[in-house]
């Protein structure tokens, strides 16, 4: 694709267009291949879930989706815009997409209403009061409004996550993309942060996750995708995809997380 | 202990809680757990005790009891044995200042004052504010003013005749001052993504680290003049200032490099998943962490440059160093090298131990609330 055609493919795809389209990706790492032949295309107000065995390429899969990875085959379209070498068009491409880490990655030298209204002020150039105002919004939203002058540090793991979600809703984002979100959490504060996910889903925002909760993805998936050693495997409901799983690979997944 | 624990009588907070054992507290304790509690530290612990008893009576005697009060003449020091301060009263100014005209001396004086009032501005984190900068500016541009003169009814002074403690003050804030955006300039470069970026830095940073700071001053002295064409004649003060810009931020970048090195890499990503760019992310996420980081050896740094400035003297400036020397070298007062180096050396550590504990001080500020 050449440098006119990309910059031509900025904001013009119509309504009803996917927001997330994936052809043929392929990824290495050096010799390793990660990602084999992936297409996926995600519906705007979607929400995906996509687990598998560890290794399977899940959390490279959506990270080449804003570019943290780079992808060397393949077409990847967000937001009608194509991801490659690119600069300008992978920052457009960043401030659509929100991403919620394992690690949380809150920026430790910031307070929580810092963290959040960053972004919005330097990105997308807002006043800082009205940056400020939303950002108070949101935390309110995940439930952490009285800790927004405090330090990263001073919160506990799910408060941390919680604000993570938050500093990427100050972007407005159009699509949210989940690291294994809960993966990193003590057990007692997991469902503090799938219930914020839970709310967020309800409003309609497009989401995708990795993640092993699979009772989030019972309850809230519209796709379940499974993919193993670099490949989508399956994707279906989630009730088809828990009830009837089609192969093999899927059915031993299930077997191993589910009986335990 | 370990029986208590797995006999299932698991304290519940009935047991009140008790002192420790005397024993183990106190200034005895202290002693005995610092001092005395190998034979070996016990006689070093005496051995040491010994040398002080030995030592410090004789020097309290030279700096204090035995010492000749300012105003008292060389030839009754000399007589009389103990520490002769009048050689500092006496040749105060001229250390202070060098070789300035006696008249004005009064310019270096306020020099040293603005440069100092800008150093202690900046300490205070309320005033890093972009206007700093203009602050900086305005200040440095009147240090220039005073020391060279030649406008606003001041007579026109030749920098060869600068010294003491305002030129160790300018080459050293000037100096750091400068080679500080540099050094991050080159950090970033040489962990940046583009090749040829990489390389710059790599080797300018190796090509200045590899070299002793005073070659490179003979470099800029006595070398680089070489290159210029006849009738172009660079400052000697310049040159030495841009070599000790050189090698500053060579040094300084190794810090910060340690610095960015330590941020974990999902910082750099989080900044990139909202959209900075590469300087927003670098300047409000890395930067400031990175820099926190680097406080120590970057101090380091600054220390050891403050005191190097006194190697200006093999190229012929009279920086503080040079100064003391110099009056040194004046008939009647041949020999008082002690006191010299004394007051000079008290100098200097006034001002490196400041920056000590400034340093101290900002890590402990930077540090709260941020992470557990």
């Amino acid at each position: 694709m050449t440098m006119a055609q990309t910059a031509g493919a900025a904001r013009t795809f119509a309504q009803g267009e996917p927001i997330i389209q994936c052809r043929g990706v392929h990824k290495w790492y050096g010799e390793f291949h990660v990602l084999k032949n992936i297409d996926l295309s995600v519906a705007k107000g979607e929400r995906i879930v996509i687990c598998g065995p560890s290794g399977s390429g899940k959390s490279t899969m959506i990270r080449c989706l804003n570019r943290l990875e780079e992808h060397q085959k393949g077409s990847i379209v967000v937001d009608g815009i194509e991801l490659t070498g690119n600069l300008k068009n992978i920052e457009l491409v960043r401030r659509e997409v929100g991403m919620v880490f394992q690690h949380f990655n809150l920026f430790p030298h910031l307070t929580v209403l810092e963290n959040c209204t960053l972004a919005p002020i330097w990105v997308r150039k807002k006043p800082k009061a009205e940056a400020e105002e939303m950002a108070m919004r949101y935390l309110k939203r995940v439930r952490i409004a009285e800790q927004a002058h405090k330090y990263p540090g001073q919160l506990s793991g799910g408060q941390q996550q919680r604000v993570a979600i938050a500093r990427s809703l100050c972007m407005s984002p159009k699509v949210m993309l989940f690291d294994e979100p809960t993966s990193a959490l003590d057990p007692e504060m997991v469902k503090e942060v799938l219930d914020v996910m839970i709310g967020l889903a309800e409003d309609g925002m497009t989401m995708l996750c990795v993640t092993h909760e699979m009772g989030f993805a019972k309850s809230v998936a519209d796709r379940v995708i499974f993919m193993d050693r670099g490949e989508i495997v399956e994707q279906n409901t989630p009730n088809e995809f828990f009830n009837h799983p089609q192969s093999d690979r899927t059915k031993l997944f299930l077997s191993q997380i589910l009986n335990h | 202990m370990t029986d208590n624990v797995h006999t299932g009588n698991v304290p519940t907070g009935s047991i009140p809680d008790e002192r420790p054992p005397s024993n183990t507290v106190g200034p005895v304790a202290w002693l005995r757990n610092n001092l005395f509690n190998t034979w070996y530290n016990a006689l070093l612990t005496i051995l040491i005790a010994w040398l002080l008893f030995k030592a410090i009576p004789p020097l309290l005697d030279w700096l204090i009891f035995s010492a000749n009060s300012f105003g008292t003449p060389p030839q009754v020091c000399r007589q009389e044995g103990g520490a002769c301060w009048t050689f500092v009263s006496e040749k105060l100014r001229f250390v202070m200042f060098g070789t300035f005209p006696y008249d004005e001396q009064w310019r270096p004086l306020i020099t040293i004052v603005i440069i100092i009032a800008l150093v202690l501005a900046s300490c205070d984190r309320r005033f890093w504010k972009p206007w700093l900068a203009l602050v900086w500016i305005a200040g440095l541009s009147a240090v220039g003013v005073l020391m060279w003169g030649g406008v606003l009814g001041l007579t026109y002074v030749e920098n060869t005749l600068w010294g003491g403690l305002p030129l160790t003050l300018m080459l050293s804030v000037v100096g750091l001052s400068v080679a500080f955006p540099v050094s991050v300039l080159l950090a970033l470069g040489r962990r940046s993504q583009l090749p040829a970026i990489r390389v710059i830095s790599v080797t300018y940073i190796e090509l200045i680290r590899g070299v002793p700071l005073i070659s490179l001053l003979f470099m800029a002295s006595v070398m680089f003049p070489l290159f210029l064409p006849t009738g172009v004649n660079f400052d000697k003060l310049l040159r030495a200032q841009i070599a000790f810009i050189m090698f500053a931020a060579a040094y300084m970048a190794e810090a910060i490099r340690g610095g960015l090195q330590a941020i974990p890499k999902g910082q750099y990503e989080a900044a990139d998943a909202l959209g900075l760019n590469y300087w927003q992310a670098m300047g409000k996420i890395i930067l400031p962490q990175a820099l926190a980081i680097s406080i120590p050896p970057l101090v380091n740094t600054f220390i050891s440059f403050f005191k190097d400035t006194s190697l200006v003297i093999i190229i012929g400036l009279y920086d503080l160093l040079g100064t003391a020397k110099a009056a040194l070298s004046d008939p009647a007062w041949r020999g008082f090298y002690r006191e010299a180096y004394l007051f000079i050396g008290v100098i200097y550590w006034v001002f490196c131990y400041s920056m000590s504990k400034y340093s101290q001080k900002l890590e402990r500020d930077l540090r709260r609330g941020h992470r557990r």
